[in-house]
């Protein structure tokens, strides 16, 4: 095996700059890294079934949707507390996941972007009409959460580091989830079916798997989304949101899971940014900068840097290869595409 | 009809469609238990086809008799459980997955990990160069090392029968030779018969004890590959001398 090192000593570092951020940041930084937690587990949630499993989702703000008003539904209607909202919030997330994956296998890449794009664009008005249980325009006020009285933390570091703490267990779930047989079966999936399916991989099981956990953690971002801004309104759950998640995703880096927390953090704060660089149009330079790390880190942050890493300390790239590739007499000979 | 004596596989007027086009229309095919059989036939003829229908990858009519029990619902799942291994049609590499994965993907069936590993030991003596390289990823292997880790990933299945679609696909002659005279040791080794289907039917015919010849999806000809090699109206159509 790989030495686990480096990731060991990253996933340290990461912790201890979470833990004590409330300690050393401005009050506002804080507030933000409310927000970036609960993208972060939601763009988790995208790379789980997009990266690893190649299904494109353009509408995972619907499940965010879902879980955020489950939460703020049961909380503000009938009182509720969070710790049975949220899993409630992930349940019934969870199982929307599970009903559209059914459908999603009938679906296979541009096609399965649109439909889930559909439920994200759907949202906003569903969640309009049914007036009595969502507030409708309005949306939904929430109390703000508290710490238990015992606790010495305020509101905000509180809900902070609830956040984070449950940013963790979900990373480590979904790291034990794709780690070894089922998540090899879910990358072989995504990488070739006709093999995978040939090597006793059941594709529905699998695929409907991914899109269920996909959407509980979708479900829980939403959440946390809905307790940081203490409301919840049609407005926060675009098809916008739906396209955020994948940019973070995609930005962060869609083949690993620090692509979720650098995803965050740039869709958190990007838009700052380019509001700083430019008043007028914060969206050119925010499409810009989308556009020059395309270009420049096609596999996102992470890939980058990685790859920047291995550089520096000199990790020895991949051998080449035995032979020389396919001789071109050779390939034009037999590599005429055949439908049999 | 009775199972014939010593087949592990019989079909029987295996029938199977994409939409209007009919790939298979009626094929009958049998191997011999430890035996190599060779489906030879031009580009869409249905040589894909018919693996596929054998695996239940694409829906079918018609039915299949394996190792002395008939597949009703034939599904590929099933195929891999009861010990058929299947390389598809260009090689189905996992590109992104490592060596070793694309090694334990093709164990996905086996339960017990000591078979695992004595399955891994066993394939690594035919390609010992797949333990050096268990870490690349897979889709930076050139293509005949790719079609060498989709045999090697196939008999991590410990297969009973191992299909294999064209071999030969995309890669030099020297090469091909090496897979076919390694299909060869195989068989005679560990006892796996093989159906191969193959345009290339020199190299084919020169390691297969049986052979079918499959025209518009119906077999043409069949008989022991000797016989076919030495048949002008094969020679002619798929050997071109």
């Amino acid at each position: 095996m790989r030495s686990n090192g480096p990731r060991l000593a990253a996933i340290a570092l990461a912790i201890v700059v979470i833990a004590v951020l409330p300690a050393i940041a401005p009050s506002f930084i804080v507030f933000d890294f409310i927000f970036v937690a609960a993208y972060a587990i939601a763009i988790l949630g995208l790379i789980v079934l997009t990266g690893m499993n190649g299904q494109i989702s353009l509408g995972h703000g619907a499940f965010m949707a879902l879980g955020g008003y489950v939460a703020a539904v049961l909380a503000h209607n009938a009182g509720w507390p969070y710790w049975i909202g949220v899993p409630l919030a992930a349940v019934a997330s969870g199982a929307f996941g599970i009903l559209i994956g059914l459908i999603a296998l009938r679906l296979a890449g541009v096609y399965l972007a649109l439909a889930t794009f559909s439920l994200a664009v759907a949202t906003p008005s569903f969640l309009k009409h049914f007036k009595s249980v969502t507030g409708g325009f309005g949306g939904l006020s929430l109390d703000t959460v508290k710490a238990p009285g015992w606790f010495p933390l305020d509101a905000q570091n509180w809900l902070y580091y609830v956040a984070w703490a449950v940013t963790g267990v979900v990373f480590l779930l979904s790291a034990l989830l794709v780690q070894g047989k089922f998540g090899r079966a879910l990358r072989a999936l995504r990488d070739n079916p006709i093999a995978a399916v040939s090597f006793g991989v059941n594709p529905y099981y699998y695929k409907t798997l991914a899109f269920g956990w996909s959407a509980v953690l979708a479900g829980i971002g939403g959440a946390f989304l809905a307790m940081a801004t203490a409301y919840v309104s049609p407005d926060t759950f675009t098809f916008a949101l739906s396209i955020t998640l994948l940019i973070g995703a995609v930005l962060g880096g869609i083949l690993t899971f620090w692509g979720a927390l650098v995803g965050a953090i740039v869709v958190e704060f990007l838009p700052f940014v380019a509001q700083k660089i430019n008043a007028g149009a914060p969206g050119v330079v925010y499409g810009v900068a989308l556009i020059l790390m395309m270009l420049f880190v096609p596999d996102g942050i992470v890939g980058g840097l990685q790859r920047l890493v291995r550089g520096l300390i000199g990790q020895p790239q991949l051998q080449p290869a035995l032979e020389p590739t396919v001789p071109p007499a050779a390939s034009i000979a037999v590599d005429q595409p055949s439908r049999e | 009809m009775a199972p014939s004596e010593g087949a592990l596989l019989e079909a029987r007027d295996l029938h199977a469609r994409y939409g209007e086009i009919e790939a298979i229309r009626g094929v009958d095919l049998t191997v011999a238990r430890g035996s190599i059989v060779a489906l030879l036939g031009a580009n869409g003829a249905g040589k894909t086809s018919t693996l596929r229908a054998l695996t239940g990858t694409i829906k079918t009519t018609g039915t299949v008799v394996f190792a002395g029990r008939t597949l009703q619902r034939r599904t590929p799942e099933d195929a891999a459980r009861i010990g058929i291994g299947h390389v598809p049609e260009g090689r189905g590499t996992l590109s992104s997955l490592s060596v070793w994965e694309n090694l334990m993907l093709g164990a996905y069936c086996v339960s017990k990990r000591a078979s695992v590993r004595a399955r891994c030991d066993r394939v690594i003596g035919y390609f010992p160069w797949l333990a050096e390289r268990k870490h690349q990823p897979a889709g930076t292997l050139s293509g005949g090392e790719q079609q060498m880790l989709a045999i090697a990933r196939a008999l991590m299945l410990e297969p009973q029968l191992l299909l294999l679609d064209e071999p030969s696909l995309g890669l030099g002659p020297k090469i091909v030779r090496d897979i076919f005279a390694l299909l060869r040791t195989i068989n005679q080794q560990d006892g796996v018969s093989i159906l191969v289907a193959e345009q290339n039917a020199t190299v084919a015919l020169a390691v297969a004890d049986h052979a079918y010849v499959l025209e518009t999806g119906r077999v043409a000809v069949s008989g022991p590959s000797s016989e076919l090699a030495g048949n002008d109206r094969v020679r002619r159509s798929y050997l071109g001398y």
